[in-house]
């Protein structure tokens, strides 16, 4: 590629004129089917208490955002309906290929939709930059046993462990279980994901719900009602069913600060608004959020964001 | 030695994994949707050249590795070691065969070379991308025949064996490539 001043955008022009196209389609598509768009803020004095998570904090104000769910729901709880935005978010400390420390989420709830109506919808709005394509849904239980030959819900730590170290060289030998599973998906399972057509994710454990609700799977099995979408093994959206119950989000958070504490990082402010407009009463609803600057950088066939966005963060 | 955050590294970066010297050849962030970030990593151990691939904790930390690129005079091979002389303070330092490797075919005495030291101990020598060094044994040259394009060995003063063209001759300096070791052109002398 040739070599631009510093002053110029990574992203080639047409990219982003394709981008503005993708983004007018996805517009288009929420408008005709009534959903209200919203505007949260992006700066709020709380943030999310997920300890992978690093929310950038802004002195005397907060933190900037990672995702506009908390606001969104406390939109729902007050009954705004079916509601959609395209946010600015940010994280601390993700910078690479497929990572900037500021993206897009293409975020939207569906009041009483399950998470296989709202699946549905995320295949449409991703062929409306994709194209047309094929669909397929795994549960994450199947993937692992069909690519390691193990049953991540049932299996032992240890191993969990010994499949790391056969197939991810780990610089490391001290992991909880989910840092061994997450490991494998993302070394062994992810780059199978969506080679030819749009790959979803299901039922994941119940240590990895976040905010999804709990149900049993067709096994009997406790699982998350939680779904992601992969393409040519990115991942591009993250999705659940809901959680409504007030108590169980709390011990929830409780456990991330808990977690926050041993790892000696920062604690955060609890969003106390949230989990009141969570306890006066959530919708049932499905939710998803899906990476926009992602879903344009595999429309266009390029291999990292630097050619989609305009101006990614240098560091100095 | 400082400590070094994956969130620090980048190529060319020496740091200590396994206990041994390596230097980062590439960095890439991944993340699995939600949940552990980690950096898969790919490092050559400079001991043993071989290269690495490790996937570590985003936000973990390793020690940095006292390694240091210096530029030296080759001043001579007394039989078991090679000297070496940092030419601003006259400091010497000796390398085995084993540490000099294959760089010791290109090594002429009085030249410029890199000499990687480690804890202050040479642990690699790289001689220079180009030198000029004499053809001291080659099957005699046809005169004119600078466009069939074959070739034929030529032994230099320091050991090494390159492909030559067909007019080169004996006595001859050729300028040669040190990293793909071969014949780059003639040197007028």
């Amino acid at each position: 590629m040739p070599t631009r001043p510093a002053w110029q955008a990574s992203a080639p022009l047409a990219n982003l004129r394709r981008r503005a196209e993708i983004v007018a389609r996805i517009r288009a598509y929420f408008t005709a089917q009534g959903l209200l768009e919203v505007d949260t803020p992006q700066l709020c004095p709380a943030t999310v208490t997920d300890p992978q998570l690093e929310s950038l904090a802004v002195a005397g104000y907060g933190y900037l955002q990672t995702s506009p769910e908390y606001a969104m729901k406390r939109l729902l709880a007050a009954g705004s309906g079916s509601i959609w935005q395209i946010a600015h978010v940010f994280r601390g400390n993700e910078f690479g290929r497929r990572h900037n420390p500021e993206f897009s989420l293409l975020e939207w709830y569906r009041v009483a939709f399950t998470p296989e109506e709202l699946m549905a919808e995320v295949a449409t709005v991703a062929r409306l930059a994709l194209g047309e394509l094929g669909c397929v849904s795994h549960r994450y239980r199947d993937l692992f046993r069909q690519h390691l030959a193990l049953d991540p819900l049932t299996c032992s730590s240890a191993a969990l462990r010994a499949a790391a170290r056969a197939h991810a060289d780990p610089a490391f030998d001290d992991a909880d279980r989910d840092t061994w599973l997450e490991l494998l998906m993302s070394a062994v399972i992810e780059p199978h994901l969506g080679r030819d057509e749009l790959c979803f994710v299901v039922d994941y454990p119940p240590s990895q719900a976040a905010l999804a609700r709990l149900r049993s799977d067709a096994d009997g099995q406790p699982v998350a009602a939680r779904f992601e979408l992969y393409f040519r093994g990115v991942e591009l959206a993250n999705g659940y069913h809901e959680l409504l119950d007030g108590g169980e989000q709390r011990s929830r958070f409780a456990a991330d600060l808990r977690r926050r504490n041993e790892l000696g990082l920062p604690a955060v402010a609890i969003d106390e608004d949230f989990l009141a407009a969570i306890d006066s009463g959530l919708p049932d609803c499905s939710g998803v959020a899906l990476g926009l600057d992602r879903l344009v950088m595999l429309a266009l066939g390029a291999e990292s964001l630097q050619e989609v966005l305009p101006f990614p963060f240098a560091r100095r | 030695m400082a400590t070094y955050s994956t969130n620090e590294f980048k190529s060319g970066l020496k740091v200590m994994l396994e206990g041994d010297p390596c230097t980062i050849l590439e960095n890439e962030f991944v993340k699995p949707g939600k949940g552990q970030a980690f950096n898969r990593v790919k490092l050559r151990n400079l001991k043993t050249n071989r290269v690495w691939e490790k996937t570590f904790k985003s936000g973990d930390s390793i020690e940095g590795a006292d390694v240091i690129d210096r530029d030296m005079q080759y001043l001579y091979n007394d039989g078991e070691f090679f000297h070496f002389m940092e030419p601003e303070n006259f400091e010497q330092h000796q390398a085995s065969s084993a540490t000099v490797g294959d760089a010791a075919l290109w090594l002429r005495e009085q030249d410029t070379c890199t000499v990687t030291l480690y804890n202050g101990a040479p642990l690699a020598v790289s001689p220079p991308n180009f030198v000029e060094l004499e053809i001291v044994q080659t099957e005699p040259g046809i005169r004119g025949d600078t466009a069939t394009g074959g070739t034929k060995p030529a032994r230099l003063s320091t050991g090494a064996t390159v492909k030559v063209p067909l007019f080169v001759n004996e006595g001859e300096i050729i300028k040669c490539d040190t990293r793909s070791g071969e014949y780059v052109s003639r040197v007028k002398s």
